[in-house]
C-alpha cells in the first residue's frame, strides 16, 4: 500500500448563510482512523465528501500526498474507496456488471477473480448475476463495500457504515474495516457507539461547534 | 483517458439497451411528428424551404426529447456522486459526448430515412451536401446537448428548461443546416456549401472545448 498524507486545513462549509462548520483541522497517515461524530445536520457527511474531493470547501486546505507527491483533487477517487447512504449503484446491471463497469470506467483492468472474491467477501456472490434492484437495502449497502474496495484504495471513508446492514452484514463491514486499518486511512461518519470505539480518534463536530460559540462569547 | 471514455459510453450504451430510457421517447417522438407532417401536408405541393425546415423541426424535438436522458438519469437514479468517485470529469464528458453522438446519428438516420419515404416532394439533388450537413448538424446538436443536458440535470423543472435554453444556444446551428439542407435540395455544387459547412465545424469545436474547460464547474458543486 503506498504512503498517504492527508492534511485539513482550517476547514469551513457554509449553506448559504448557514455555517455548518468550521476551523476544522486534522491529518491522518497510514494506520490512522478517526471517526467523526456529531447530531444530524453537524455536517458529517459534508465533512467527508470534501475529504473525497466530492465537494469544495467555502475555507480552507485539504491536501492528499500520496508517496509524497501532492495529488489534485481530480485525482483523489483514484485513493479513496467510499461508501454512503447516498451512493447508488446501477440497477438494470447485476452486481458483477457493475463492478465490471467500475472498474473500465476507472481505467483497471477487470479482474473477474479479485471481483468474485469480494462478492464473497461482501456476501453477494450467489446473487452475483441478479440485476440490482432485484437486491434488498441492506445487499444493495454491502455492494457499495465491494465497489469501494475494487481499486484498493489507500483511503476508505465510510459514512453511516452499518446503514441497512443485519448482524452477518455489520460483522463482514467490521471485518474489512479491521483489515484496512493497520495499513490504509479510515474515515467513519457515525453517532453508533461500537463504531467510535474502532477509530483512534474521535472529532465531535457538536462540541467544535460549542467550543467556537464559547469562545466567541468570551470575546463579546 | 480514452478506454476510461469509451467505458463510460459503454456503460451508458448497454443501460439504454435494458432501460430503453431515450430510445422510446425518441423513436416516439419522431413517428407522431413525421405523422403530423404527413397528414399537415396532403396533397399540397411545398416549396423545399419548408421541407428543409420542417426535417430539421423533427430532429430539433426529437434531440431534445431524448439527448438530455444522458445526464438527467443519472442524477434520478442517484448515480451522479457514484461516477464522480469513478472518474475525472473529463472521463465523463467525454462519455457522455459519445454517447449522444450515436444516439442522434441513429436517430438523424432514422429520421431521413422515414422523412424520404413518406414525403415524395422531399428530394436530394446533391446528396454530398446533405450528407455532410446531416453528419455536422448531428455533431453541433449532440455538442450542444450533451453540456446544456449536464447543467439542466441539476435542476427541478428540467424537462421545460431543456428546449427552452437549448434553442438560443441552437439557433445558428439550425439556420445553418437548413440552408445548407435548401442547397442540397435545390441541387447546389459541395463548392457552395463551405461557407455552411465552415460554420458548422467552427459551432462544434468552439462547443466541445468550451464544454471541456466548463465541464468541470458543471459537474462538482
Amino acid at each position: 500500500m503506498k504512503s498517504v498524507h492527508l492534511q485539513l486545513e482550517n476547514i469551513r462549509k457554509d449553506f448559504s448563510r448557514r455555517v455548518i462548520f468550521d476551523k476544522i483541522d486534522f491529518s491522518m497517515k497510514n494506520g490512522e482512523s478517526v471517526a467523526i461524530t456529531g447530531i444530524n445536520g453537524s455536517g458529517k457527511s459534508t465533512l467527508v465528501k470534501i475529504i473525497a474531493g466530492l465537494l469544495s470547501p467555502t475555507r480552507g486546505i485539504v491536501t492528499l500526498s500520496v508517496n509524497e507527491k501532492e495529488m489534485k483533487v481530480e485525482q483523489y477517487h483514484n485513493y479513496v474507496g467510499f461508501v454512503a447512504p447516498y451512493i447508488q449503484m446501477y440497477d438494470e446491471f447485476s452486481a458483477y456488471e457493475n463492478l465490471g463497469f467500475f472498474a473500465r470506467i476507472r481505467g483497471l483492468k477487470f479482474d473477474s477473480g479479485y471481483a468474485d472474491d469480494l462478492l464473497q467477501r461482501v456476501l453477494l456472490y450467489d446473487r452475483r448475476n441478479d440485476p440490482v434492484r432485484t437486491y434488498s437495502s441492506g445487499m444493495k449497502q454491502r455492494l457499495k463495500y465491494a465497489f469501494s474496495l475494487l481499486h484498493k484504495p489507500e483511503i476508505l471513508i465510510l459514512d453511516e457504515p452499518r446503514a441497512n446492514l443485519d448482524r452477518q452484514g455489520i460483522a463482514t463491514v467490521y471485518a474489512i474495516m479491521e483489515e484496512h486499518k493497520p495499513e490504509g486511512v479510515l474515515i467513519l461518519a457515525t453517532n453508533d457507539q461500537e463504531d467510535l470505539s474502532l477509530s483512534d480518534k474521535v472529532i465531535n463536530l457538536d462540541e467544535l461547534k460549542m467550543a467556537r460559540n464559547q469562545n466567541k462569547k468570551q470575546l463579546v | 483517458m480514452i478506454l476510461q471514455t469509451t467505458a463510460v459510453f459503454f456503460k451508458d450504451f448497454q443501460s439504454e439497451l435494458r432501460t430503453r430510457y431515450a430510445i422510446n421517447a425518441l423513436v416516439m417522438f419522431v413517428i407522431t411528428t413525421l405523422s403530423i407532417i404527413l397528414f399537415s401536408i396532403g396533397g399540397e405541393r411545398v416549396s423545399p424551404d419548408v421541407l428543409a425546415g420542417m426535417l430539421w423541426v423533427v430532429i430539433f424535438f426529437s434531440a431534445m426529447s431524448g439527448l438530455s436522458r444522458s445526464f438527467v438519469s443519472e442524477e434520478e437514479r442517484g448515480t451522479t456522486m457514484t461516477l464522480k468517485l469513478l472518474a475525472q470529469p473529463a472521463v465523463v464528458y467525454f462519455g457522455k459526448l459519445l454517447f449522444n453522438l450515436v444516439l442522434i446519428f441513429s436517430i438523424n438516420t432514422l429520421v431521413v430515412i422515414l422523412y424520404l419515404l413518406v414525403i415524395p416532394l422531399f428530394v436530394v439533388k446533391t446528396s454530398s451536401i446533405f450528407i455532410t450537413t446531416l453528419v455536422l448538424g448531428s455533431f453541433g446538436l449532440a455538442s450542444a446537448s450533451t453540456i446544456i443536458a449536464a447543467i439542466i440535470a441539476k435542476a427541478n423543472s428540467k424537462g421545460t428548461l431543456y428546449p427552452v435554453l437549448s434553442f438560443p444556444i441552437l439557433l445558428p446551428l439550425l439556420m445553418t443546416v437548413m440552408n445548407a439542407t435548401k442547397l442540397a435540395l435545390d441541387g447546389a455544387a459541395f463548392a457552395e456549401a463551405i461557407g455552411e459547412f465552415r460554420v458548422l465545424i467552427s459551432y462544434s469545436v468552439v462547443l466541445i472545448a468550451m464544454s471541456w474547460v466548463l465541464f468541470d464547474y458543471v459537474w462538482k458543486d
